[in-house]
């Protein structure tokens, strides 16, 4: 069940180019030294609240994305609807390396107020595309 | 012999999938191809007015609707995608030139994206635009550091006035005058006339 689950899932991320794109991203943060990535720990940082000097409220990624990667978020400022994160959700996810390293840069620093490193986003990358 | 039998049916699953997804995604590509030929065009823009003048009689757009695919995914993945036509170019160029602090957000882009974004907003922006209403949002408030706001603008001030803040930041359905599209339920469409608001838990406002 487990085989024909993970097969499945497979031909969604080779029909969708989001598989390719992946390995090629995550290829890139290999070669500056980071690595191996574990989805756990994208799992764990999720989550993890940041203060900002912009807002009361404590900031995570789940503050617009939420905790289940499958259904849609909400912008927690201006309250837009943000399509779901995950790619069996959302095959045009990470299938556009630029588009992961615009909304990296900017939700890194909206979040931790700094940008994230290599293999913190090779964590994230690897819980999006299996949460 | 179930083992075979969920092998086919895996392998129909398979080849059903990757059609439909390729179908729509060339869907996608035929569509983005259009979008960028309008992009820029205002011939493309009046025959988008005219349509929509058909479709929703006794409407028209005041502000021409933003059609530009990249403004679509950089800024309007976060909020209302505010028309070009809403703020003067100057004001546009203030809010490009400061996107690592937007309002006190982080709406940094790589400077291909944001020549590009900051090209069609300074194009289309309201000081350039042949439509009155669209035209009334180029005076800026004087003397003033902040980054520029369409809600700051003295025609928005004057045109929103009689509405209480009970409706607006006190209300859950709207939260802030930023959000346009809460009360102007064609505001994507670039109208934003009176007789078709319509305030979250209030109802119609034409007064």
């Amino acid at each position: 069940m487990k085989g024909t689950l993970h097969c499945g899932l497979m031909a969604i991320l080779v029909s969708t180019g989001a598989y390719g794109s992946v390995q090629d991203i995550l290829q890139g943060y290999a070669h500056t030294g980071a690595g191996p990535f574990d989805p756990a720990a994208g799992k764990a940082a999720w989550v993890k609240a940041h203060r900002s000097t912009h807002s009361a409220e404590p900031r995570s990624c789940s503050s617009c994305h939420g905790t289940d990667l499958t259904r849609a978020g909400r912008h927690v400022k201006t309250g837009k609807p943000i399509e779901p994160l995950a790619v069996s959700a959302n095959p045009s996810r990470l299938s556009d390396p630029h588009k992961v390293e615009t909304w990296f840069r900017r939700n890194c620093r909206w979040t931790l107020g700094r940008d994230c490193t290599p293999q913190e986003k090779g964590d994230f990358i690897r819980y999006i595309s299996n949460p | 012999m179930k083992k075979t039998v969920t092998l086919i049916a895996l392998g129909i699953l398979m080849i059903v999938s990757i059609g439909t997804v390729m179908s729509g995604s060339e869907r996608w590509e035929r569509n983005e191809e259009a979008h960028r030929e309008d992009a820029g065009s205002s011939e493309a823009y009046e025959r988008e007015a005219g349509r929509m003048r058909n479709e929703w009689p006794g409407s028209r757009a005041d502000v021409t609707p933003a059609q530009d695919a990249a403004y679509h995914s950089a800024c309007g993945a976060c909020h209302f995608a505010y028309q070009p036509g809403l703020l003067p170019g100057s004001a546009w160029t203030r809010i490009m030139d400061s996107l690592g602090d937007h309002y006190g957000d982080d709406a940094s882009l790589d400077e291909a994206q944001s020549a590009e974004i900051r090209r069609y907003l300074t194009a289309n922006a309201a000081d350039r635009s042949a439509l009155s209403r669209s035209r009334a949002f180029a005076a800026l408030p004087a003397a003033n550091d902040a980054l520029p706001r369409v809600t700051t603008t003295d025609y928005f001030r004057r045109e929103h006035s009689e509405i209480p803040t009970r409706f607006v930041q006190g209300n859950t359905g709207v939260g802030s005058f930023s959000n346009c599209q809460s009360c102007h339920r064609n505001a994507d469409a670039g109208i934003y006339n009176e007789h078709q608001v319509v305030i979250p838990g209030v109802g119609r406002w034409d007064d």
